[in-house]
């Protein structure tokens, strides 16, 4: 049950992160040369498995109950940044996250910026594909990390992610244009709602806590996660500001 | 030493956020278990109101 849990999870976070970053690298590519724009890629790659490798080992040799408290805790206030973010934009308190609109921002700001007097290579795109994909790859190593080794099945959590990294990465090949239509609203909503949960189970449990039923008690933290945030939406829809946000750009 | 604090402010923000209150209050929480579950009794049902109830004061600084 928790693996299935974990691998969602983990490929859902992945997704919508590589959505994210793949806007950017677009936005680089088009308008900067894919050369740089996919050296940029690489190295933020190769930055982030370095992370994990180096990380995930250390992780491993901590105790379960100490891995738990800390990783739950992490988990938990990071969750609750995205369970935040998800619910101010389902009862229109904050602008949709709308991947063309920031696709087009990053489009124009790559035109205007200056070019280096290295013809050959373009720093400005290198960095603006690696900033984009290291900060976005980041959050799926926390995830992955975080989940991985708490349930120590960081191949499993690392398959998620890997599943979701390819997938987004052959649509945005395959179509060369941000990933307008995936519902990425709704994604974010769910993965906040994943990670609150782990979070407040692991937390609890690290903190001396005995879930009744176990590991299956999971399910019903989940339940409780998605009917408090349902009616947090319905109470905020109730005071819905009438003026439109600007464009939300996490 | 400007390079360590943009350090830990990236850090501070990319776990914390925008609403520090927030791990204030579930550290609290967090406390309230462990010291709940030191005495033999059932813990379990703190955090996930707990939880809710942080999210709910977030929300409300938020939409203020």
């Amino acid at each position: 049950m928790s693996a299935s849990l974990l691998v969602l999870s983990v490929f859902l976070a992945s997704a919508v992160e590589m959505v994210e970053a793949l806007t950017i690298v677009l936005a680089s590519g088009i308008s900067r040369g894919w050369r740089s724009s996919l050296t940029g890629v690489g190295v933020a790659l190769v930055v982030l498995a370095a992370i994990v490798a180096a990380l995930g080992p250390a992780l491993a040799v901590i105790p379960l109950d100490a891995l738990r408290l800390a990783v739950g805790s992490l988990l938990l206030v990071f969750g609750l940044q995205w369970l935040r973010k998800a619910i101010l934009r389902a009862s229109g308190f904050k602008a949709l996250h709308d991947e063309d609109a920031i696709f087009a921002r990053e489009l124009a700001e790559a035109q205007t910026a200056e070019r280096g007097a290295d013809a050959g290579f373009d720093w400005y795109g290198f960095t603006l594909s690696f900033k984009g994909v290291l900060l976005e790859g980041l959050e799926v190593a926390f995830i992955v990390l975080t989940f991985g080794t708490t349930q120590h099945r960081i191949g499993l959590a690392a398959l998620g992610a890997g599943v979701a990294v390819v997938l987004v990465a052959a649509v945005g090949v395959a179509v060369r244009a941000p990933l307008a239509r995936v519902p990425e609203n709704w994604m974010k909503f769910a993965v906040g709602i994943m990670l609150t949960s782990f979070g407040t189970f692991w937390s609890a449990e690290g903190a001396g806590a005995h879930w009744p039923g176990s590991d299956a008690s999971l399910l019903g933290v989940i339940g409780f996660t998605i009917a408090a945030s349902a009616a947090l939406v319905a109470v905020l829809r109730r005071r819905r500001p009438v003026a439109a946000v600007s464009p939300a750009t996490v | 030493m400007a390079r360590i604090a943009a350090f830990g402010r990236f850090w501070w923000e990319f776990i914390v956020g925008d609403d520090w209150l927030v791990s204030v209050q579930i550290a609290v929480a967090i406390g309230a278990t462990a010291a709940i579950a030191a005495t033999g009794a059932s813990a379990w049902w703190v955090m996930p109101p707990a939880v809710i109830l942080v999210l709910f004061g977030s929300l409300r600084r938020a939409t203020r």
